[in-house]
């Protein structure tokens, strides 16, 4: 059994290193013939030469090529692939990649490349990887193939669509074969069936092709081509709209989060705090502060460090905001309007002092790295941050409308709200509620602020950006109704974000605030308002 | 029912908040010249009847008229106040850091528009209608006091006093007596008759003896429509009222 | 009845001293400065008109607000969108007095925006060449504006801290409005690089000298034209409104019409104020509608003293000369105390220096009943209550849910 084995393997061995060096023997002049091109037409026909032989290790040197790495020895006319450092050249063959010594800049010279033959070794080398083993490359020639259309290609293509397995990959494949029949000469049902395959793909990429051909087509397929486009235009208008929502949907969590902490202090408890905005800064600083500790004691932790931070953002803005309502707003409870001054001018206390520790300039906090970056849905593109801030807000919202309605905490909290001496008499310490859900309130901003440090500069004014936009938020979803919180927020930021491309940022900002005082004048309680007698007296 | 001939006319209001209907299916018609008391327990819907009178809260369904021919329903707080409704709230609402006669200036029947008010000079006659009913609700000797200084019973009767200077043709009077002596609510009942002489009155209340002073038709209310009306003795003897009142 | 009020004493004699302080000091400051040698002890330095001209202006803006706040219960944190507005349409005056003087020499255009390649004058920068159309618009246009946010904001009864809320969303949006370019203000830098006014350099000794006198003399007339409105019967209805405006409108009264006349004769002296400050400052840009400036002039009238028409000048003088002080000695320090005035203020002076002076003196003297409804009550009652639909003292406070 052994030997038998044993002589099997040595014959295909035998077979593979025939087999290649027979290849190697017919690559090896076509390559050979770059050191007598005289000019760029003569390098692209042996670079289509090479193409031709559909030979996926012609890679290799079409690369070298196209990067300016390929040498001609003038002693024996070979040619290398070369890497060049100072003024030695190592040199490699072209084919298998073996060492083949060192030269000096003199002794070879450089085979020049300009970019139209650039791209036309790109094509061909997208055609040649159409082969490889790995589908991530297939599609990616493909992609290149299509952006590139060339009618020669297409009988290679129809091979790689026959052979093709993998469902996304072949779909981009008969993409870039429509697109190479759109400039072939074959027949108009053959065409009518690529602008059809293009039509359905509904991307820019498309748009931009049909356009190009509708302009020299005639007859019935530039009607079709036109109706093609008609319907890429309505679905790219409606993946613009897609993107608009979700732009608006993540400004609408940045409101969210901005006036989660409102809707307790303002909306449940009936207090205006202005220094609202600060307690949001201060996480923001909480925030910085911890990447500092991290960056400087363990570097290791840091894509842990917004989680490290949230707790103690919550701790420092409920602290502050503790000791503002014991220090303070206690003694102005039922003179709103005083309040309002008093916390106004906590603010401008809370601005300076984070101005004199930490400087009036940015400071900078990190994004973790699965905040940074984006991906592709379809024809949206989405910022890991901005989808990571929305998540948080909607959690953050229904941790707290949890507490609100389902823990002892709460009902204690919305039972003072309710009927403040019955609450009393029923033995809970209202002075304490006040207390604790003022520093609920101001602790839920301090954790928007380890958010929104992420998307925002984080400067001491980073809290006033935010106060208007909150309080509108809470006066346009309905005081006192944490729901009402919510679609106000998401509704603004979309609408904000769909005015924006008729009127621009600023503008669609201002129309946005002209929009919510013409609401308020219709409907004073906002979108979600209790009714009742009580309310209108 | 006819209109006309009536001040007050109300015909199947309803008018729910959030579901909780305080007003259903209420109908109530006051003669010119009335004087009618209403009671009923708390919730009943008595204040948001008022409401509707007045223009505060619009009823859901149903007719509102006032003189036989006015749709209220049309109109809001001020409109209607100029037409001649006058309102006393249950807790007593005057100008606090106004003195009594500014109080009663400010109430004087006349243009209320701004720049009448801006140029306005007080004639010897306003004077002499301050006189009078300075006297009528025996403030004369606190004339210039603040009303913020006066006892609950005293703020009560300034905002009679001021419904007076408004001399409106309907007087709704939310428990004018809440808070007061007997002598004062004796007193104050004598006065509310003699206002009757020349004014239509809705009364409501809930000082049984006081209506009893009053001497007028009764109308009690229960879960916003008319439970029973006639006599205080009749009313009184109605085993749904007694219901009502006592529990069951 | 007014004329009858005249002589009173009181707090009518308090005003009447301001007045005549005012004029006195239009009168005298521009003589001691421009007439008496700089050697002198009784000369006055350019510096302290121009600084005090300025004050003059926050002053009148400060009463305008007073005229709402203090007698209406109109907490406007708006209020100076309505000076920036006056002031602008001064400005608009001031920048087609350049001419050809300006860096580009366009004799129409302002620099800015030749700079941003405009090839005509915007039509609503047409009749501003005029003086009188310019002192007209820095009236008609921030009246024009308060009218028409006051007509939507006060039929729909918006009351209270929303009001005050979407007082400030008006001004955030006019300063994000100004702050663009396109808009044909200027943007971000404003207008400046005055060069006359009426023909006069702004920067010369006499002109500014003759603005600090119209300064203090519209800063009288404010004063008297507040002082006739409040005491008229119409300002008794204000006051009644800030009060209990429900039973204003059960007595016929429009309670919105009301409030709509204050607010509008308010931002106009608002406007008036801005007008004067700019030439004196020598520019105006979208800054003036920050927020945080609007309730610092409600700051200013907290101080002073609100609803007493003196206390807002007092307020706004000495808050303003603190700021000089401290941005000049201690810059750290000057948002600490302001913040801390802030909190100091509302928590321990609710009726403002003035408060606390009737307070003291009412105790030491008599005082006859008659003049009761100009300083409404020794135990500060009202101005406790100012702002606020229910009376609570401190001792009973808790808070109450927004409804």
């Amino acid at each position: 059994m052994i030997p038998l084995r044993m002589i099997a393997f040595i014959v295909t061995l035998l077979a593979l290193s025939l087999g290649a060096s027979a290849q190697d023997a017919d690559l090896k002049p076509i390559i050979g013939k770059f050191a007598d091109s005289k000019n760029f037409r003569q390098t692209e026909a042996i670079v289509l030469e090479l193409a031709a032989t559909g030979d996926s290790r012609t890679e290799r040197v079409l690369v070298a090529l196209s990067d300016g790495n390929l040498y001609v020895r003038s002693a024996d006319k070979g040619v290398f692939v070369g890497s060049e450092s100072g003024s030695t050249i190592t040199l490699s063959d072209p084919v298998s990649g073996e060492d083949a010594g060192q030269a000096t800049k003199s002794e070879v010279s450089k085979i020049r490349v300009n970019n139209s033959l650039r791209r036309t070794i790109r094509d061909a080398i997208g055609t040649l990887t159409l082969g490889s083993d790995d589908p991530a490359v297939r599609l990616s020639a493909a992609e290149t193939m299509f952006r590139s259309p060339d009618p020669a290609s297409i009988p290679a293509l129809d091979a790689a669509i026959a052979s093709e397995k993998v469902a996304s990959v072949k779909t981009r494949l008969e993409q870039a074969r429509a697109s190479a029949v759109l400039l072939s000469d074959l027949d108009d049902e053959q065409k009518q069936a690529a602008i059809a395959v293009i039509g359905a793909m509904g991307s820019r990429d498309a748009l931009s092709l049909l356009t190009a051909y509708e302009a020299q087509a005639q007859g019935e397929l530039k009607d079709a081509a036109a109706a093609a486009i008609t319907g890429i235009n309505s679905s790219l208008a409606l993946w613009a709209a897609g993107q608009n929502v979700w732009y608006g949907l993540s400004l609408g969590s940045v409101l969210l989060l901005a006036a989660i902490g409102l809707a307790i202090t303002f909306g449940v408890m009936g207090v205006i705090n202005m220094a609202h905005g600060e307690m949001v800064m201060l996480g923001a600083y909480t925030t910085y502060v911890v990447q500092n500790l991290i960056r400087g004691s363990a570097p290791e932790l840091f894509d842990y460090s917004l989680l490290i931070a949230l707790p103690l953002a919550f701790l420092v803005a409920g602290g502050v905001g503790l000791v503002l309502e014991r220090g303070i707003i206690r003694f102005l409870y039922g003179r709103p309007l005083e309040t309002l001054l008093a916390t106004w001018g906590v603010s401008l206390v809370l601005q300076q002092t984070v101005r004199s520790i930490f400087g009036p300039t940015n400071k900078e906090v990190g994004n973790p790295s699965w905040m940074s970056g984006a991906f592709q849905l379809g024809e949206l593109s989405v910022t890991w941050n901005r989808l990571w801030i929305l998540v948080f807000a909607i959690v953050v919202f229904f941790a707290l409308l949890y507490v609100m309605n389902r823990t002892a905490w709460g009902l204690q909290m919305r039972a003072v709200t309710a009927n403040r001496r019955m609450a009393s008499s029923m033995g809970i310490r209202t002075p304490w509620i006040d207390a604790m859900t003022f520093a609920l309130g101001s602790g839920i901003a301090g954790i928007a602020g380890v958010a929104l440090s992420q998307i925002d500069n984080v400067s001491p004014n980073l809290g006033q950006g935010y106060i208007i936009d909150s309080f509108m938020v809470v006066v346009f979803g309905g005081v006192g109704n944490l729901w009402g919180t919510l679609v106000g927020a998401l509704s603004l930021g979309v609408l904000n974000k769909f005015l924006e491309p008729y009127a621009g940022a600023v503008l669609g900002k201002i129309l946005v605030l002209v929009l919510i005082i013409l609401f308020i004048q219709k409907r004073p309680r906002g979108l979600f308002a209790l009714k009742g007698r009580a309310v209108e007296a | 029912m006819s209109k006309s001939g009536t001040i007050l006319y109300l015909d199947g209001v309803s008018r729910s908040f959030d579901g909780f209907k305080a007003i259903n299916n209420l109908s109530l018609v006051l003669d010119k010249g009335e004087m009618r008391a209403i009671i009923g327990p708390n919730g009943a819907g008595k204040t948001t009847m008022m409401d509707i009178i007045t223009g505060k809260t619009r009823p859901d369904v149903g007719e509102v008229f006032f003189d036989g021919q006015i749709d209220l329903t049309r109109h809001d707080e001020a409109d209607i106040a100029m037409m001649g409704i006058g309102r006393k709230f249950q807790k007593p609402t005057v100008f606090e850091s106004h003195t009594i006669e500014d109080n009663l200036v400010l109430s004087l029947k006349g243009p209320r528009s701004i720049f009448p008010a801006l140029f306005h000079r007080r004639t010897a006659s306003e004077v002499k209608h301050i006189d009078h009913i300075l006297e009528v609700i025996r403030l004369g000797d606190k004339r210039y006091e603040l009303a913020a200084n006066l006892s609950h019973g005293q703020k009560q009767w300034l905002e009679i006093g001021m419904l007076l200077a408004q001399d409106p043709k309907l007087l709704l009077v939310d428990e004018p007596v809440a808070g007061m002596t007997d002598a004062e609510t004796e007193e104050t009942a004598r006065l509310l008759r003699d206002i009757n002489e020349t004014h239509s009155v809705i009364v409501v209340e809930h000082d049984m003896h006081f209506v009893r002073e009053l001497g007028v038709k009764v109308t009690c209310l229960h879960e916003g429509s008319v439970l029973s009306e006639g006599t205080l003795d009749f009313v009184s003897a109605d085993e749904r009222v007694v219901e009502v009142y006592l529990g069951r | 009845m007014i004329t009858g009020r005249f002589f009173a004493s009181g707090a009518d004699r308090r005003i009447l001293l301001t007045i005549a302080l005012l004029l006195v000091v239009a009168a005298l400051v521009p003589v001691l400065n421009l007439a008496v040698s700089p050697a002198s002890a009784f000369y006055v330095p350019s510096y302290i008109v121009a600084l005090v001209g300025k004050y003059l202006c926050y002053a009148l803006l400060a009463l305008s607000l007073d005229l709402v706040w203090g007698y209406c219960g109109i907490l406007s944190l708006g209020h100076g969108a309505f000076f920036a507005l006056g002031g602008y349409a001064m400005g608009m005056y001031l920048m087609r007095q350049i001419g050809d003087r300006g860096v580009y020499g366009n004799p129409i255009l302002p620099d800015f925006m030749v700079f941003l390649n405009w090839k005509e004058l915007p039509w609503f920068w047409y009749g501003f060449d005029q003086f009188w159309f310019a002192a007209l618009m820095v009236m008609l246009v921030p009246g024009l504006l308060a009218f028409i946010f006051g007509w939507f904001a006060f039929r729909s009864r918006v009351t209270g801290v929303y009001l005050s809320i979407i007082t400030q969303a008006m001004t955030y949006a006019l300063l994000l409005a100004f702050f663009r370019n396109d808009m044909g203000f200027g943007g971000n830098n404003g207008l400046t690089d005055f060069k006359d006014i009426l023909g006069f350099n702004v920067q010369a000794d006499a002109t500014r000298s003759a603005l600090f006198a119209a300064s203090a003399i519209a800063l009288a007339l404010g004063v008297l034209v507040t002082w006739l409105v409040v005491s008229s019967k119409y300002g008794k209805l204000l006051v009644a409104v800030r009060d209990a405006e429900s039973r204003t409108r059960f007595l016929g009264w429009r309670a919105e019409n009301v409030k709509l006349f204050a607010f509008t004769v308010s931002a106009v002296m608002a406007g008036i104020a801005g007008a004067l400050y700019v030439p004196q400052v020598g520019i105006i840009n979208p800054g003036e509608f920050e927020p945080a400036n609007s309730i610092e002039v409600v700051i200013w009238t907290a101080v002073g003293g609100r609803g007493t028409i003196v206390g807002p000048i007092i307020g706004a003088v000495l808050v303003n000369a603190g700021k000089s002080f401290f941005t000049g000695a201690f810059p750290e320090f000057w948002l600490f105390a302001l913040g801390g005035l802030f909190v100091f203020v509302t928590l321990f002076m609710p009726k403002g220096i003035l408060g606390l002076w009737d307070q003291w003196s009412g105790k030491l003297k008599w005082r006859s009943p008659s003049q009761a409804d100009e300083i409404p009550d020794d135990q500060g009652e009202v101005v406790v209550r100012v702002g606020q639909t229910q009376a609570q003292s401190g001792g009973n406070a808790e808070p109450q849910p927004a409804e």
